[in-house]
């Protein structure tokens, strides 16, 4: 199954995400340039960490608008697997093909530190090979990682199974002091309705070996495998 | 360039939107004794100079271009004023 990673301006987890794929996933994976408008055959897209242009204006609000981001957003609409990691998942917030904003931390600060999440629904095609309620580790890194969205979208994203992903305790609390950030209903991860769409702010690709500290990551990348292989979530570009 | 062709935009959270910088900034003041602020919200201003032969109502425009790419509608609201 071929992977692409794209890179903005400013990315800075492109690499982190190839590597994860290639060496610990094993799988082919090519890089894609932001200015690219055709962005040729893949199984999964990842929209990887960073700074796409500078953050200005806002996380995510300028990339949205490069040439690549026109070909995802269709290739999403045609049911292709998307994951959006950190600055990845501020793309597509403000892409409109997930649901809600970021918000400062409360905090103000950025973090950079190990956290636990709860899968919340392990019936995604990016959540199958971890356990309904199991806790895994991985890291995140962010200063506007706070997620932010109406009460009734929160409501309907709960109601759907669309919160992939809570920030908890390690015994898997979901407590205000385990939320990092702010995040409404401790939100870390969500998919669209259709589910082919994922966005997270912890980073998996910085968890996908245990020199690391951690490899639950891994188990993201290994469920969009798993997905793949089974013929359900393949879309042509 | 003449006064008339600029537009200024403001752009603010929506009210009941946590402002985590404008929660910091109270704070900051009570330490410097200003008790009496009760509430601090940050906003953003974006100054738009147009081509003088620039067709059309100016104002609509501006407003054209918070709701695209200055505003975040889901968080954000805007006001455009000439000038």
């Amino acid at each position: 199954m071929k992977f692409g990673v794209v890179t903005f301006p400013g990315s800075n987890c492109d690499y982190d995400n190839y590597m994860a794929i290639k060496e610990r996933l094993l799988q082919p994976v090519e890089f894609i340039w932001h200015k690219d408008a055709d962005i040729g055959t893949f199984d999964c897209i990842c929209l990887p960490g960073g700074f796409s242009y500078g953050d200005y204006l806002r996380s995510g609000a300028i990339a949205r608008f490069s040439p690549v981001m026109r070909a995802v957003i269709d290739y999403a609409n045609r049911g292709g697997l998307v994951i959006g990691i950190c600055n990845g998942f501020q793309v597509l917030l403000e892409s409109g093909l997930l649901p809600g904003a970021m918000l400062r931390n409360r905090s103000l600060r950025f973090i950079c530190k190990y956290i636990y999440l709860r899968c919340e629904n392990n019936s995604t095609p990016f959540t199958n090979q971890i356990e309904a309620g199991e806790v895994v580790k991985i890291p995140i890194a962010h200063a506007d990682g706070n997620y932010y969205s109406y009460n009734g979208d929160i409501k309907e994203l709960t109601a759907n199974g669309q919160v992939i992903f809570r920030y908890c305790t390690p015994a898997g609390k979901i407590t205000d002091a385990a939320n990092p950030n702010g995040s409404t209903a401790s939100i870390a991860g969500i998919c669209n309705r259709k589910g082919n769409v994922l966005g997270m702010m912890p980073h998996p690709e910085r968890a996908a070996e245990t020199l690391l500290g951690s490899e639950d990551g891994l188990k993201v990348f290994a469920s969009t495998l798993a997905a793949l292989k089974s013929g359900v979530a393949r879309v042509a570009t | 360039m003449s006064q008339s062709r600029k537009m200024t935009c403001h752009i603010h959270l929506k009210k009941g939107v946590l402002d985590p910088q404008g929660v910091t900034i109270k704070q900051a003041l009570e330490n410097l004794g200003y008790d009496d602020v009760l509430e601090v919200r940050s906003s953003k201003v974006f100054t738009l100079t147009f081509r003088e032969d620039t067709d059309g109502d100016l104002t609509l425009r501006a407003q054209e271009i918070c709701r695209k790419l200055l505003a975040n509608p889901v968080i954000e609201q805007f006001t455009v004023e000439e000038g």
